[in-house]
């Protein structure tokens, strides 16, 4: 059973493995989600679960998302999510971190990264800068477009500068350190996509 | 921000608060040994104390055998049993590093005695 859970990246500290070993560690505030829909192969022709979580002002929610909540009783809530998902919820249910994930899970995380802005090459693509002095005048450049005439252009997918960052990034296979329902807290080993505040997917890993 | 708090909180142990910069220290580490557990001796000056809350490390120097040993390690670390203070040291400076260039009587800091009352 695949399992899920939204929340917003706190901040990273470290924490003592059982061997007394500081280890890198990523808060997440996993606020208890609700299910709002439950979406079946006769009706939709695919089976998934829709759950919404996090605060927001009534106001602010427009009339067919408001319609959605109440039809599953729940308060209006700022996300909504699909999961695929073989488990059966009922309508409204409410889920909490602690339902989900257990300490020793592995889980993938998905989130939009940092925005980098219009960046070069030696940023995006890891490439090595050339020499500061000596009258070299080549530093953070380009370099060579490729071939001359023949092909007569650029190869598709030259490495070139352009925008970084801000896009969908998952990393894969992180352990999961500690797990509190009560106060929405779920603390996973090893860095996550994205800034303090951003909204972050928890699902299973599909490695493990 | 809070939540990290409420995290490391939980996983506090013990700030040693009366160790200081510039005392003479005997840190009591625990080391395993396969499945034998054991504590080991470490003495110096605490020559720095870095970063807040649970990742706060504390430095400590001494020469030995006439080769400086520095142990930087956390002060919430379980790896450490406890730390006794032999003396309390009179210094100007937040950071000892101008102790790595000193040996010898050179490298001595001025206990700093109780106030008379």
């Amino acid at each position: 059973m695949t399992k899920f859970m939204l929340g917003r990246k706190a901040g990273m500290t470290q924490l003592f493995d059982e061997k007394g070993i500081a280890i890198p560690a990523t808060v997440i505030a996993c606020d208890p989600m609700f299910v709002i829909q439950n979406k079946t192969e006769e009706k939709d022709g695919y089976k998934a679960v829709k759950v919404a979580a996090g605060d927001i002002r009534e106001k602010l929610v427009n009339k067919p998302d408001k319609g959605q909540f109440a039809k599953a009783n729940v308060p209006v809530k700022r996300v909504v999510r699909e999961y695929n998902t073989d488990a059966e919820y009922t309508l409204g249910q409410e889920i909490k971190v602690s339902d989900m994930f257990a300490v020793g899970d592995r889980v993938d995380v998905s989130g939009v990264s940092k925005g980098k802005g219009f960046a070069g090459n030696i940023k995006r693509h890891n490439q090595s800068g050339g020499p500061e002095g000596h009258g070299s005048m080549y530093h953070r450049r380009v370099g060579s477009m490729g071939p001359g005439s023949d092909p007569g252009r650029v190869v598709k997918g030259k490495k070139m500068p352009g925008h970084m960052g801000a896009a969908n990034c998952t990393v894969q296979n992180l352990g999961v350190v500690l797990v509190d329902g009560e106060r929405g807290i779920l603390v996973l080993k090893g860095a996550i996509p994205g800034p303090k505040g951003g909204l972050i997917s928890i699902e299973s890993s599909v490695k493990a | 921000m809070d939540i990290i708090k409420a995290v490391e909180q939980d996983n506090l142990r013990n700030a040693y608060s009366e160790v200081d910069v510039g005392d003479y220290v005997k840190m009591y580490l625990r080391i395993k040994e396969g499945a034998r557990e054991r504590v080991q001796l470490f003495e110096g000056y605490v020559i720095a104390r870095k970063g807040s809350g649970l990742s706060e490390t504390i430095k400590v120097r001494r020469l030995s055998y006439g080769v400086g040993v520095e142990r930087t390690l956390p002060v919430h670390s379980p790896n450490i049993d406890r730390i006794e203070v032999v003396r309390k040291g009179k210094i100007r400076r937040a950071k000892l590093y101008y102790l790595r260039d000193r040996v010898g009587k050179a490298a001595k800091i001025t206990e700093k005695l109780a106030k008379r009352s």
